[in-house]
């Protein structure tokens, strides 16, 4: 018997239901057809403008830096001024996102655009993020060639865009966004779910930012239509 | 591996422990930091105790159709290219791990954080077969350099204090300057993230556990906050997670309220910084993430105590809330468990997976104040199953002789309430007359254990029912 | 004595039955005719079944299940005629109230079980919670803390209903304890398994209560109380220990645990 049917034979065996096993299999086929909501918090279901002060608190409350962009086309100036004030060499990485691509980098010729996955030598990742829950300040990234996922933690300085439109209250409701974005297959392989930049307490249980990812995360949220 | 049979030794790792004083000083920090921080990010969220309890539902829900959630897994995380094993022991997942990486010839592997490899002895066996292991949290990088098992299941360094941490990185890092200035913490901290880096660079397969394993989409989900998991499973070629076969839940609506209950409770973060859910490999068109992924789920015993009186242990998510509350891991921290699980979790765990025989100790060392089943995000009810512990302990005649016999005699004279008047009233005639002066005894012979760190209040004269009787 | 609770005439009186606990019994008599006077001042009448003896605890908790079944049907069958089962002692009212039902698995028992469960109070609680007591007629000079006894503080959630009573003991002052609600390192036979491990958790708590500036000591179990107390002593802390009936009923005249006459 191979250890799969020794293992799922206990498990049966062990759980001696009592219910029919078509009974058992129409819960199962159920919940994870329906995927019912459980409780959600509140504190995200407020208007637009509260979210967005909520998420910023939030992301503010675990040390990430959050700055609002009237406008796409005013990014590649925002994250050359960032990098600037934090005397950062003139040089960034990203994927090939289209929401970043067609930003009008000419405007900033100085800063050096790379592109593709990190091997751990960029100073600063960029990524485009899928959404923001205003509930913990927390970023959802999909990877793929559009935002390579170790842009997300090798670079020292990770600075992620955000579409105002794309922060919602809670983690369910960028759950069903990404299941309509998805198809109803798959996820991508990596979905990061980011609140902060890295830290360790290992040592005496002190807070300490940077352990293994990046120092700091910077969050641009672009006010779209 | 952290050989289970340690337990046995635990009333005098326990003395031990109290008599260690960098212990008792890194101890505090549990007392101290742990409790408040999970009160105040609790105090924060009204819908807690809600969350919590559909925690519990959500954990007893899938438990009862484990078979069909873990076969919904399977399926799909093979559709997203994930390779799916099962092992039945400890030694079955141990051999899973090492035909992948002779496979691929592996030579090194990157390890994120698991208690898994922790429960199946997975580093030394992967030395033994001349494969190199390196922890990337930071916590078990200094416990790996120290040759120590955990103390804690998420804070597995909490027992180590700063200077000793600085003195192991100085001991083992001696490629770098020795005047190097490290009373910093922030200087080790950036030592450790150096050193491992072009570890994580040179990985050939990275092992994680897994925090959850969700079967709606074959998706294996770990919490960290470092972003060492991430390393360790988006660099090698190849990533392999050890998840034990309780981690699984239905949906991504599921494990949001779990991951709502869990950091709060572990560490008092709303959430931890990185929450990752990796499903299967590699895609068409992607250029960085593992070009294979493994799953191996455990059983290990699981399949057992879903069976028997213990199932509701399996609920466990992990959280260490229980140890961070209790009045005896404050006392003498982790070790002095002798097993890879610790605290009232592991009092409760360890006999069901490394033998009652060998840890019988850990569900009797408790005072049953219930403090961990209070704070339990998942609401178990750990007393309750370290008494089931007693229970089996009891009718296996596991307990000592003397013990044994002094309740058996308590209890006969409780059941005969003549006899129990009788014996009593002799008793207090004999005890009383020494007691009297004082007030209380500082040494009392058969009760050395009470009187060897406290005195004793003597008994009344007579006792409160035969008063009651003289009046009325 | 105000017992809002008015609709309890002379006639309708409820029977309570007090269930004194053994250290009760054997150790400190007065904490039971304290409970006495306060039960019957809300308006109850008490009786107290001589045929006593333990609720079985200490075997429950080692493991001994059938000692513990037997003794519980001992339990039944002498209190489940009264109104009220009344308990000075947070840990054997939650043996009798919350652990009773576990042990039957016939349905007989089981049932019986329930019904006391439901009837059954630790002291405090039944005074405030059940007769609606809001200030009792005592005076005590001195400055009290107050220790949660673990099995009435997580099992039976007593918690304000001590110390509201207590508020109103004309003179005493009152002081919260740091870390009040973590176990004194007691739990029954655990103090005398595990020694060492006991002892370093009362180290902590005995320091707690020499840091609060009390000088008297109250909870409402006293297997707790006892350990301590004998701690304290051990010590040479001048903090005295009583039982919360003693100072709830104006008996705390008499020397404190573990004092001389
Ligand atoms: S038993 Fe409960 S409190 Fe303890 S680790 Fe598991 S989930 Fe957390």
């Amino acid at each position: 018997m191979s250890q799969r049917e020794t293992v799922l034979g206990k498990i049966r065996r062990g759980l001696a239901s009592a219910k029919t096993a078509e009974a058992r299999r129409d819960a199962v086929a159920q919940r994870l057809g329906q995927h019912p909501a459980n409780t959600v918090p509140a504190r995200g279901h407020v208007g637009q403008q509260a979210r967005l002060d909520l998420f910023a608190k939030m992301a503010g409350k675990v040390s990430a830096t959050v700055e609002r962009v009237a406008s796409a086309s005013d990014l590649p100036e925002t994250v050359a001024e960032y990098l600037r004030a934090r005397n950062l060499p003139s040089d960034l990485r990203m994927g090939a996102d289209r929401r970043l691509a067609d930003l009008p980098w000419e405007k900033v010729p100085q800063l050096e655009v790379k592109h593709g996955p990190s091997d751990g030598r960029d100073h600063v990742g960029l990524s485009h993020a899928f959404g923001g829950a205003a509930e913990t300040g927390t970023l959802f990234l999909l990877s793929g060639p559009d935002n390579p996922t170790t842009l997300n933690f090798l670079p020292d300085h990770h600075v992620v865009v955000v579409r105002a439109s794309d922060i919602v209250g809670d983690y369910e409701t960028l759950w069903n966004r990404l299941r309509e974005h998805s198809g109803d297959d798959v996820l991508p392989r990596t979905v990061n779910l980011i609140t902060g930049p890295s830290r360790s307490a290992d040592i005496e249980q002190t807070l300490l930012l940077g352990a293994h990812g990046p120092r700091a995360l910077h969050i641009l949220i672009v006010e779209d239509a | 591996m952290s050989a289970p049979f340690l337990s046995q030794a635990f009333k005098e790792n326990a003395v031990d422990a109290l008599a260690n004083v960098e212990l008792q000083r890194a101890l505090g920090h549990v007392e101290r930091g742990f409790i408040q921080k999970r009160q105040k990010a609790v105090d924060a969220l009204p819908e807690f105790d809600a969350l919590r309890h559909e925690a519990r539902a959500i954990k007893d829900h899938t438990l009862s159709h484990l078979d069909l959630y873990l076969e919904a897994f399977e399926g799909k995380a093979r559709q997203a290219g994930a390779e799916v094993h099962w092992a039945e022991t400890a030694a079955d997942a141990r051999e899973a791990v090492l035909s992948i990486c002779r496979r691929v010839g592996a030579k090194t592997v990157t390890k994120g954080k698991s208690m898994i490899s922790e429960e199946i002895g997975l580093n030394a066996f992967l030395e033994k077969s001349e494969i190199k292991p390196i922890e990337t949290d930071l916590g078990e990088y200094i416990i790996q350099l120290r040759g120590e098992p955990p103390s804690h299941i998420i804070a597995p360094a909490v027992h180590v204090n700063r200077d000793q941490v600085e003195a192991d990185f100085r001991r083992v890092h001696t490629h770098l300057d020795p005047k190097r200035d490290l009373a910093d913490p922030v200087s080790l901290l950036s030592e450790a993230r150096a050193t491992l880096r072009d570890m994580f660079l040179a990985a050939d397969v990275g092992i994680t556990g897994a925090n959850f394993l969700v079967a709606e989409t074959g998706s294996s989900v770990i919490v960290t906050n470092e972003g060492n998991g991430d390393l360790t499973q988006i660099l090698p070629r190849v990533h392999i997670v050890l998840a034990s076969i309780e981690k699984v839940v239905p949906t991504l609506e599921d494990v949001s309220t779990l991951l709502r209950v869990l950091a709060r409770s572990a560490t008092g973060q709303e959430l931890s910084v990185y929450t990752t859910f990796s499903t299967g490999r590699r895609r068409p068109g992607d250029e960085d993430g593992p070009e294979e992924t493994h799953v191996i789920l455990l059983d290990n015993g699981r399949s057992e105590m879903l069976a028997n009186e213990f199932r509701e242990m399996l609920r466990c998510i992990r959280c260490g809330a229980c140890m961070n509350h209790c009045p005896i891991y404050h006392a003498i921290g982790g070790h002095a468990y002798g097993a890879t699980y610790v605290g009232p979790m592991g009092a409760v765990l360890a006999p069901g997976l490394f033998g009652l025989e060998n840890t019988a100790n850990l569900p009797n060392a408790s005072t049953f104040c219930g403090r961990c089943e209070s704070v339990c995000p998942v609401e178990i009810p750990l007393p309750k199953l370290m008494r089931h512990w007693r229970e089996r302990e009891y009718e296996r005649h596991l307990k000592p002789a003397a013990e044994r016999n002094g309740l058996r005699i308590w209890a006969f004279l409780a059941r005969r309430p003549k006899l129990y008047r009788l014996a009593t009233r002799i008793g207090l005639k004999a005890l009383h007359p020494f007691g009297r002066r004082r007030g209380r005894f500082s040494s009392l012979p058969l009760a050395g254990g009470w009187t060897g760190h406290r005195d004793m209040p003597a008994p009344a004269k007579t006792s409160f029912i035969d008063q009651w009787k003289a009046r009325s | 004595m105000s017992p809002e609770n008015t609709e309890h005439t002379t006639a309708s009186k409820p029977r309570v039955g007090l269930f004194a606990t053994c250290l009760v019994d054997l150790f400190r008599p007065q904490v039971g005719f304290a409970a006495i006077k306060l039960i019957e001042a809300s308006g109850c009448c008490v009786e107290v079944p001589e045929n006593q003896t333990c609720c079985g605890q200490p075997a429950y908790n080692s493991g001994d299940r059938s000692d513990a079944a037997a003794i519980a049907k001992q339990v039944i069958a002498i209190f489940e005629d009264y109104d009220y089962v009344v308990v000075p002692s947070g840990s054997c009212a939650a043996m009798i109230a919350r652990h009773y039902p576990e042990l039957f698995d016939d349905a007989y028992w089981a049932r019986r079980a329930m019904a006391l469960s439901a009837k059954t109070y630790e002291l405090t609680a039944f005074l405030y919670d059940v007769m609606g007591v809001r200030d009792v007629e005592a005076a005590f000079a001195g400055n009290v803390t107050y220790h949660d006894a673990c099995s009435g503080l997580r099992e039976l959630n007593v918690r304000d209903q001590p110390r509201e009573l207590l508020k109103t003991v004309d003179g005493l002052a009152f002081t919260e304890l740091k870390d009040a609600d973590v176990c004194c390192g007691f739990g029954g036979t655990f103090c005398v398994k595990y020694p060492e491990i006991s002892n370093a958790i009362v180290t902590k708590k005995t320091a707690a209560i020499a840091g609060s500036e009390a000088d008297t000591l109250v909870a409402g179990d006293l297997g707790c109380l006892m350990n301590m107390a004998g701690k304290l002593q051990r010590e040479g802390k001048h903090v005295h220990a009583r039982h919360v009936a003693e100072v709830l009923a104006g008996m705390a005249d008499s020397p404190a645990i573990g004092e001389a006459e």
